[in-house]
């Protein structure tokens, strides 16, 4: 009976991605090594590897010069008040000699008449203790840390993340709030300023931590930043937080104060209590911030479970040189190659498990491994057809179903056009993949490695699509379309328009108004013209995609599983007591944590104390199950004298379904009765009985075969539903059970 | 045994009479006056520290079971875990514990000990307490306790002596105390004076009075501290030699420094056979005087221009720089006398005795050199002796994670090295000098180091004062501005490699700590550091500690650049200094192999940290610097005063005085409400064993 439940929690919360895994990440009869793929002496491959030197030392120009700050004037005045520019700040934060994922550095890039390095704000992935967080870092050498529309947009960005990864966001503060001129389109908007503090709300409504580390001014609407978190820390003499500074409390009150007095770290720390750290300087500070992460609820667990998880991930490096991704990369778009070349250079053993290889070829998909992280990917070779949208559809269902992560690596002109493809429904198709992309609730990472034009970008999950993260490389392009193919649709346009009033279009006029459209495209398509206006999440150099891949899967998914752990963990906590010394156990049933109504009690246990605590150290989920399994059937309580029990006992119908963890119509019977349970929740109460380990109640149930759901009113058997049924079927059963 | 002499050169107030001491160490069997039936099987060792373990050393070779005597605040040290029993006999003061004579007596009566070996110090020289073993039917491991008391007493001895018709020093060696006597007498004599217990030995109570006016305060002070270190206040007056210098004859030269010998070497030129079995047999008729038996050594006092010489004292224990004679002569001497406590006879003659080579002994303090030689207490953060072998000998009576005390001589250990000639010997010293390592407390070892390295020591220039004589290039460094700078090179470089391997260290220690972490996949970790488009960089601020120039740490900033290919790239703040690209493999142990320029060196590293700040010490080729390392958190809550006080200081009243070391306060000299004058003493503190 009881492992019914386990299977069923197994079923609903079984995310494989968080899955430890124990076995040898090879398996040693190993088909899917892909081959190097590359032909080194062609000319493509020489050629490609110029042409991306080129842009890569284009980039690492544009790079070192956003590293500068706000110049060498603005940082020597930041030093002499004894600050740190912001990426030391974050130096500072993370653990020593570890890593920092930086996000969207070109952002703002050519964007303004002033130049705005990295728009003014430094945001970005580390560890902190282990625990990895989202930092946000004004640049007070930028324009005083005041924030443009795109700096808004940054920050919003990494909030975004930090959300969808659960990680918790440690703010360096050092800002003038909006940038005045534009504040039209900095404050107004939903997505404006205001934006950051509903975020930092919903955030810490949601249990991520909130912290900020006031290190310079915090004006204004920037005093919420601090006054919002759930800790901040505040610098003696250089960290402010005023709603209005001294010059606007002098015009607007006559009082005559300076910045210290008004809102510096002692009035915050010891006065108005805003703030909840005193930091004497700016060194201080950073080390209370790392003592607060260090701190934060989790960290009591941390310990155990990194003892449990002693070995280390293994997993191998690709077999063939990353570096030469810089040559693979195809810099001419109309030139075609083999996107499994990429592949063998970013999962570990260069190991790909195909998914219908013969199928829809134009798609390639497959399984892999990235640092011993499970993935799924697909990757363009091609544009896509009806079947190669069908097969994608297929592949990304597959991905969500198992919660396998995945990767997009994009280089797409998009679906196939003409009547033939019509014909055949490639809208319909293509909608399939669509909406399969868009409902994909496993984190998902894309990489445009060439072209991303049309439908095809949102077939492979473009921005709009949210993936968790995205970036580009230098030798990408992005548009609705082609230039030329741009140039062709809109002179066709003008050409017939022209015609219509009467009007002669001479060969060199139509050439020119194509050129000037070509040149917008290639412009606006340009991967610096993306990255400014924070399109994705950065421009990588081919050679790190591996790095940054593993990076991201590895942010989207360690502190998911912590906090799905956390919810289940209190569920089990709360419920405690009641009956003495026995804890009455309540399992969520089906969707998530929510509790509530749709959750129900499956039985009576014996408080173990060792139990409780080994079930506290069981991070994850499926371990949890089997802990619960193996402790829970010794427990004498629960015997099919009980369930008869709680059947006669209860004062509203029961309906009881018979599952086996081996039988796929099964599952689905499952899911119809999760979902019963929550629509008829209060009306009728439901559970579910293992019939592989509860015989007893099987055959006094009579029962001969699974699936089965029996209706129980008043104690008394009053029908029996065998087989999977339209659930419309079991709605309609209770309905009638209600009503008698 | 071998003739032990120590010649003493000497500046008199009036001429320059050239005197050396002789020092004359002998062994002789005549037999116990009750001899054991029974050899030895059981030693208690009424010590602590080395000289405990190295005795215990000994009686295990010979398969003799040891009993380590220890107080409280030994509980945990060396000797005691090395013994195959220990007995608690008492408080940390020394009174109560190590000098405790009765507790000692029922330690080995508890646990069936036979025979008590003192080593030196404490109880080695106390006649009550050899007696006390006697009647107690103990073997006591040193002479009889009659010739103890008899030369022992500084007065008596020179009394007996001087009735069999050596000359002596002049002096007052009589029973009479009466401090007004004392005083009359030293007047008589004439200053510069010396003050010296009768009893004990180790310049502890020795005070040298330059004028009457200073006689009252410095007599006062001697007879406390003999009082606390040997139990017996009596109190001798001498003629002080203004400028003795110590020359081997045969064994056993000193340096000096708080009148404690810090650097000692075995043979010496210059003495003619003749002189040496002149001496060498008045020494045996001064031992027959007294009845004498086992080890012991008899100083003289020489004039060098008449070839005359003067009884001075007997040390009726084994010596603490014993070693060097050891080495020199291939024998062990502790062994030597527990034969000779088993009434078998010697087991070789006079002329027997080997002779090879030279030997140095550097004693290794926990002090603070520029206050002084200040007395350091502390815990051993960081301790590793150089390995020892044939020629390099370590007597150390503790191990890392130790304490240092204040109860007890702060000498940490005894190195010795051997070597075919002075220059040899000399060589493998500096070597093993530069090569061990102590950090947590000050020490005297870069000291020793720069003594060993002094022109003077290298030609064998060598006398008691010579620290004083030199001390200008001794301890001055920052005297000559290019020698400054050049210390100061040095100690960048030192800085330079000390970030690497703590970058390195840093990272490995994360990786391991994190390895397979839940919530941080270790690739986060990976080495180098992942940054999109540049290289991870890392800030470091240390603090040089320069030993010399305590005013203020220097303030280093460095600056580390994790290269693509797992280098480093070093970066101080000066400008005009060039960076630095190091490659750094960790050996393990603290060791780091580094690579600059493909020039391979191994260095040693040692971290240690209180919650406020890391300490960093790096030992790279004869170059050991330490450095400081904010950790960011020390600062108070408060938002007063930019500058805080110590801790210790913050928390005391306005007008308090801090003591620069741990001690006892033994006596205030001013009443309340008096006025002081400027250099008025106001209060006496001692602190191992010494007055300050």
């Amino acid at each position: 009976m009881i492992r019914a439940v386990s299977s069923r929690l197994k079923s609903a919360s079984s995310n494989s991605w968080l899955r430890p895994i124990s076995f040898s990440q090879r398996s040693n009869f190993c088909s899917g090594v892909l081959p190097d793929g590359v032909d080194r002496s062609s000319e493509a491959f020489s050629n490609n590897s110029k042409v991306m030197q080129g842009l890569l030392s284009q980039l690492q120009s544009h790079i070192s010069k956003v590293l500068e700050g706000g110049g060498e004037e603005a940082v020597k005045r930041n030093r002499s008040r004894n600050k740190l520019l912001p990426r030391e700040r974050i130096n500072r934060l993370i653990d020593p000699g570890s890593s920092f994922l930086e996000l969207s550095q070109l952002a703002g890039h050519e964007l303004y008449e002033d130049s705005l390095p990295s728009a003014g704000i430094i945001t970005g992935i580390g560890p902190v203790h282990a625990r990895l967080c989202m930092f946000v870092a004004n640049d007070p050498t930028v324009k005083g840390g005041t924030y443009y529309p795109i700096t808004v947009k940054k920050h919003l960005r990494a909030q975004e993340i930090a959300a969808q990864c659960r990680l918790p966001c440690i703010y360096l503060v050092d800002s003038g709030g909006a940038f005045l001129p534009k504040q039209a389109c900095v404050f107004p908007d939903r997505d404006n300023f205001g934006r950051i503090f509903y975020n930092e709300s919903i955030m810490s409504a949601e249990g991520i931590p909130q912290i900020a580390l006031v290190l310079g001014s915090c004006t204004a609407g920037g005093a919420y930043i601090p006054a919002m978190a759930d800790e901040s820390v505040m610098v003696k003499g250089n960290g402010t937080i005023f709603l209005a500074g001294p010059p606007l409390v002098k015009a607007a009150t006559g009082e005559v104060v300076s910045a210290e007095d008004l809102g510096g770290a002692t009035v915050h720390c010891k006065t108005s209590g805003v703030s909840d750290y005193f930091a004497q300087d700016e060194i201080h500070a950073l080390a209370i911030g790392r003592n607060i992460v260090k701190n934060l609820h989790m960290a009591g667990k941390q310990g155990t479970i990194n003892q449990m998880q002693s070995s280390p991930l293994k997993y191998e490096e690709p077999l063939y040189d990353v570096q030469e991704l810089r040559s693979i990369a195809p810099t001419d778009l109309r030139q075609s190659f083999d996107i499994r070349a990429i592949i063998a250079r970013i999962v570990d053993g260069s190991e790909f498990d195909e998914f219908k290889k013969l199928y829809g070829t134009t798609l390639v998909t497959g399984f892999a491994r990235i640092y011993g992280q499970p993935v799924g990917i697909l990757g363009n070779n091609g544009i896509l057809f009806n079947e190669s949208a069908l097969k994608g559809t297929h592949f990304i269902e597959l991905c969500t179903q198992r919660n396998i992560p995945l990767i997009f690596l994009q280089n797409i002109t998009g679906f196939m056009v003409g009547s033939r493809s019509e014909a055949n429904g490639i809208a319909k198709s293509g909608a399939k993949m669509v909406m399969a992309v868009s409902c994909a609730k496993v984190p998902k990472i894309t990489v445009v490695v060439g072209g991303s034009f049309g439908a095809g970008n949102y077939a492979m999950c473009g921005r709009a699509f949210s993936p968790n993260f995205m970036f580009f490389w230098p030798n990408a392009r992005i548009s609705v379309m082609g230039g030329a193919q741009a140039a062709g649709v809109l002179s066709q346009i003008e050409k017939s328009n022209r015609k219509k009033q009467g009007i002669e279009w001479s060969a060199e006029e139509e050439e020119a108004f194509k050129a000037k459209v070509v040149e917008a495209y290639e412009r606006e398509g340009s991967p610096y013209y993306s990255t400014a206006r924070l399109w994705d999440d950065g421009i990588i150099d081919p050679a790190d995609t591996r790095r940054v891949l593993g990076l991201c899967l590895a942010a989207s998914t360690a502190n998911r599983a912590a906090e799905d752990t956390k919810s289940l963990l209190e569920v089990i906590v709360e419920s405690h007591g009641g009956k003495g010394d026995l804890l009455q156990m309540v399992v969520i049933a089906g969707k998530g944590a929510e509790g509530g109504s749709n959750s129900f009690v499956i039985g009576y246990l014996q408080v173990v104390p060792s139990w409780l605590v080994s079930f506290e150290v069981m991070n994850h989920v499926l371990f949890k199950i089997e802990i619960i399994w193996e402790v829970i059937v010794p427990a004498p309580l629960v015997t099919g004298d009980s369930w008869d029990k709680l059947i006669l006992e209860s004062e509203v119908p029961v309906v009881v379904e018979f599952y086996a963890s081996w039988c796929g119509p099964c599952r689905m019977v499952h899911r119809i009765i999760d979902e019963i349970a929550t629509e008829f929740a209060g009306k009728v109460k439901c559970f579910v009985l293992d019939a592989d380990h509860d015989l007893p109640v099987a055959e006094n149930y009579d029962i001969k075969a699974v699936p089965v759901v029996l209706l129980f009113k008043n104690g008394e058997k009053r029908d029996s539903i065998v087989g999977t049924m339209p659930k419309e079927f079991y709605v309609a059963a209770i309905d009638k059970l209600l009503k008698s | 045994m071998a003739s032990l002499v120590r010649r003493n050169h000497h500046d008199k107030l009036f001429g320059r009479t050239n005197r050396l001491i002789l020092r004359f160490n002998f062994f002789s069997t005549s037999s116990p006056s009750s001899p054991n039936s029974k050899p030895i099987e059981k030693i208690l060792v009424a010590n602590r520290g080395e000289i405990a373990c190295r005795i215990m050393r000994t009686a295990k070779r010979l398969g003799i079971r040891t009993v380590a005597v220890y107080s409280d605040a030994d509980k945990d040290s060396l000797h005691v875990k090395f013994a195959d029993e220990a007995v608690r006999i008492g408080q940390p003061p020394a009174r109560l514990s190590y000098l405790n004579a009765s507790s000692i007596i029922e330690a080995a009566n508890r646990t069936g000990a036979q025979a008590i070996h003192p080593g030196y110090g404490f109880l080695s020289e106390n006649a009550e307490f050899a007696e006390l073993c006697e009647n107690e039917g103990l073997t006591f491991i040193g002479p009889p306790s009659s010739a103890i008391r008899d030369m022992g007493d500084k007065s008596a001895s020179k009394k007996i002596m001087g009735a069999a018709g050596v000359p002596l020093v002049p002096g007052y060696h009589g029973r009479e105390q009466d401090i007004d006597l004392m005083k009359s007498e030293a007047d008589k004599i004439g200053y510069p004076i010396l003050i010296k217990p009768t009893h004990g030995g180790g310049g502890k109570g020795m005070r040298i009075v330059q004028g009457p006016d200073e006689f009252m305060d410095s007599f006062l002070g001697a007879k406390r501290e003999a009082a606390a270190s040997f139990g017996v206040d009596k109190i001798l007056l001498e003629k002080y030699i203004t400028r003795p210098r110590h020359i081997e004859v045969q064994r056993d030269c000193s340096l000096q420094r708080r009148h404690q010998k810090i650097i000692e070497e075995a043979l010496a030129p210059n003495v003619i056979d003749d002189f040496r079995s002149h001496v060498g047999q008045a020494a045996v008729s001064a031992a027959k005087a007294v009845d004498y038996y086992n080890a012991g050594t008899v100083e003289f006092i020489v004039d060098t221009v008449s070839g005359k010489f003067y009884f001075m004292e007997m040390n009726t224990r084994l010596q603490v720089e014993h070693p060097v004679t050891e080495m020199v002569v291939g024998q062990d001497l502790v062994e030597w006398q527990i034969r000779v406590a088993n009434g078998e006879p010697l087991p070789m003659s006079q002329s027997q005795v080997p002779l090879s080579g030279h030997a140095f002994e550097a004693r290794i303090y926990a002090e603070n050199v520029p206050k002084g030689f200040l007395p350091a207490t502390g815990v051993l953060h960081h301790y590793h002796p150089v390995p020892v072998s044939p020629t390099v000998r370590v007597e150390t009576g503790v191990e890392q994670g130790d304490t240092v005390s204040m109860h007890y001589d702060p000498m940490i250990a005894k190195l010795v090295a051997w070597g075919e000639n002075r220059s040899s010997a000399l060589i493998k010293l500096k070597d093993c000098l530069s090569k061990f390592q102590v950090a947590g407390l000050p020490t005297n070892i870069n000291f020793l180091q720069k003594l060993a390295d002094h022109w003077a020591f290298v030609d064998g220039k060598v006398e008691t004062h010579l620290i004083e004589n030199f001390k200008d290039d001794l301890f001055a460094d920052s005297c000559s501005s290019e020698l400054a700078k050049e210390t100061y090179d040095t100690a960048r470089l030192g800085a330079s490699l000390v970030a690497a391997c703590v970058c390195k260290a840093e990272h490995s220690a994360l990786r391991e700590g994190s390895s397979g972490g839940y919530f941080s996949p270790s690739m986060w970790y990976a080495y180098p550091p992942f940054r999109v488009h540049h290289n991870a960089t890392c800030a470091l601020e240390l603090e040089w500690d320069n030993e010399y120039d305590s005013t203020q740490p220097m303030p280093l900033k460095l600056s580390v650049t994790y290269l693509p290919d797992g280098k480093y790239l070093i970066q101080t703040g000066d400008s005009g200094s060039s960076a630095l690209e190091v490659s750094v493999a960790d050996l393990g142990n603290h060791i780091f192999e580094i690579e600059v320029n493909g020039l391979r060196t191994k260095v040693s590293i040692a971290v240690y940290s209180n919650e406020k700040t890391e300490y960093i010490h790096i030992w790279n080729g004869a170059q050991h610097h330490h450095f400081r390392r904010r950790l960011g958190l020390e600062l108070s809550d408060d938002d007063d005063s930019q500058q805080k006080p110590s801790f210790e200081k913050a928390s005391l009243p306005a007008g308090t005085v801090v003591a620069p070391m741990a001690g006892l306060l033994a006596r205030v000299l001013l009443k309340n409400g008096t006025k002081a004058k400027e250099g008025q003493p106001v209060l006496v503190l001692e602190a191992m064993k010494m007055e300050h």
